[in-house]
């Protein structure tokens, strides 16, 4: 038994010192600038950078309304396919998963094209004005399109989840009996119970949004990630300094919500 | 009273399922309606635009030829070199590591390895790519400390890529391993050394055949996972690493040449049949270790 937890606690020690060390180390490359000692300039010089405040900004709203929009979506149809049409079950289930065979650097090749679509052909109809405005910089929801889509398998698994623990045609018929209106009894009967699914997806979408950088950056966009890429050539400290930061962020996030909602793990696939 | 009851209960009954169904259609087409636009047009445009030529409009196959040749075909099998290899290193590190998880007494030390897991298999990306550069990059913590650059260490390589791509496939192997190997009777280890099996006889004859389908499904699964990442091999490389998507990245922006877009489409059709063969794949494999860790 010995020689087991001996051979444990090597593979332990091992997995944390290579999962441990980059963070470490990122944290040493910030504060101790070959030649200046140390010093914690980069952290105090991220908020005055220009750029910083306006790039969170605009992830920040593109994750809210990603997040407004994938729910407004996906709750509804997954409670409705719980009372009711079984038959879409499958058809909703494979919709959600089609994201995952389409990486997001196919997509977003997808996205360009349609999007020039718009001047190529579209010039002279009204829909030209909706291709220009979707691809307002200071807004694009273009990219809220996208992010939806790309949250789609995510949401769907936490919402499944949620929705295998509670018994909704249950649910909806007390309240219904309780002389609840639909809408009602959707909103103050089958809402409350799912709120830690709705936690999880929300998390998992903020995470996804916070981080993404392959369709932002190649539709032209300057969301967070992509800002960090783009200080990193000419500020290697604040760069640095920035990842470490979101990245502590994100998985505290991550970690309160997991800590909040019971064991909730994900995988990117299946 | 009693007689009319059925009757007064049965109608509603019907008409409740009735509305059931109409409600379940109205609240899933937008869903559908959606994704048919914001995912359903990209995906069209990829398909039509990959076998359009771009010269005369016609319908052709010069575009995938083109993708499969020259800098194309290299940065493909780049990609395709790189995942696997990736991949592999992760599923042999991975299942150690997912062996002390499962086997540890400590419930709270489980819990925080695979809520770690979780966030480090999903959300890398941008912020990793630079943690590694300020650890092992040419100027990085490690690199300058223990003067690797003279040992012949390079992270803007194909071994520093897949030192990087471990971080976040390594934690997606655990996630997919750690079910199976919770699935592993006691008993079936119990019965092998009854009958005189050593440790590694046990794990050779009979934990390995079980867990083998969760193994190869988990390599298939990083496969696709290290084959589709963009960001972190952006981020860090440039383009000194030939991949499919770094090459997708500069036909579409029109880096290199102009004019590639539509061979950037075929290239991205590449990646989308190299993507739904893992699933392909994967699914069979999962299908079959759930029948025997049920």
């Amino acid at each position: 038994m010995a020689r087991l937890n001996l051979w444990r606690w090597g593979v332990f020690g091992l997995a944390g010192l290579y999962f441990v060390v980059p963070l470490a180390a990122s944290v040493v490359f910030t504060v101790d600038v070959p030649g200046q000692g140390l010093t914690a300039d980069a952290y105090t010089q991220i908020v005055s950078t220009g750029g910083f405040g306006s790039s969170l900004l605009l992830s920040l709203e593109l994750a809210l309304a990603t997040i407004a929009v994938v729910l407004l979506l996906m709750v509804p149809a997954m409670v409705a396919l719980r009372l009711g049409a079984p038959k879409l079950r499958p058809v909703v289930e494979v919709v959600c998963s089609l994201p995952l065979v389409v990486p997001p650097i196919a997509f977003v090749a997808g996205i360009v094209t349609v999007l020039k679509w718009g001047p190529e052909h579209l010039s002279r109809t009204p829909l030209f004005q909706t291709f220009v405005a979707i691809q307002n910089p200071d807004f694009p929801v273009v990219l809220v399109l996208a992010y939806v889509v790309m949250a789609l398998p995510f949401v769907y698994r936490a919402l499944d989840a949620g929705l295998r623990a509670i018994d909704v045609p249950t649910l909806v018929e007390a309240a219904r009996s309780c002389g609840a209106r639909w809408p009602q009894a959707l909103v103050q009967a089958v809402l409350p119970n799912l709120r830690g699914a709705l936690l999880n997806a929300s998390f998992l979408t903020l995470a996804l949004v916070l981080g993404e950088f392959t369709v932002a950056q190649l539709l032209g966009f300057q969301p967070f990630a992509v800002w960090i890429v783009n200080v990193s050539g000419s500020q290697a400290q604040l760069s640095v300094a920035v990842s470490v930061m979101s990245l502590l962020v994100t998985w505290l996030l991550l970690l309160v919500l997991a800590g909040f909602g019971g064991r909730s793990r994900t995988t990117s696939r299946g | 009273m009693t007689a009319t009851l059925p009757r007064v209960d049965t109608a509603p009954a019907a008409a409740v399922k009735r509305r059931r169904r109409s409600l379940g259609w109205v609240a899933v087409v937008p869903l559908l309606v959606f994704t048919a636009v914001a995912f359903g047009l990209p995906a069209w445009a990829v398909v039509d635009g990959a076998f359009t030529n771009k010269g005369t409009g016609a319908y052709s196959t010069a575009n995938l030829t083109a993708s499969l040749k020259g800098a194309y075909l290299t940065a493909l099998i780049g990609s395709v070199k790189l995942s696997a290899v990736s991949a592999a290193l992760a599923t042999l590190l991975g299942l150690p590591l997912a062996q002390a998880v499962v086997t540890s007494r400590y419930r709270a030390l489980r819990e925080a390895v695979l809520t770690a897991s979780g966030v480090l298999a999903n959300f890398g990306g941008v912020p990793l790519a630079f943690a590694f550069v300020a650890t092992l990059g040419n100027a990085g913590v490690l690199t300058r400390h223990l003067g690797l650059t003279d040992k012949g260490w390079d992270l803007y390589s194909f071994w520093g890529l897949v030192v990087v791509y471990l971080y976040f496939l390594i934690p997606l192997m655990v996630l997919t391993i750690t079910p199976a190997l919770e699935g592993l009777r006691v008993q079936w280890r119990e019965a092998a050394q009854n009958n005189g099996a050593t440790t590694a006889q046990y794990w050779l004859h009979v934990a390995l055949p079980v867990l083998l389908p969760t193994l190869l499904g988990g390599f298939v699964l990083l496969f696709g996972s290290a084959f589709a990442a963009y960001a972190t091999a952006a981020a860090i490389v440039g383009s000194s690493v030939p991949l499919i998507t770094l090459q997708i990245a500069d036909a579409l922006s029109g880096n290199v040449l102009v004019g590639q877009e539509n061979v950037a489409l075929a290239l991205s059709l590449d990646m989308v049949l190299v993507a739904g063969l893992v699933m392909a794949v994967y699914l069979p494999l999962q299908r079959r270790s759930a029948r025997w860790l049920a």
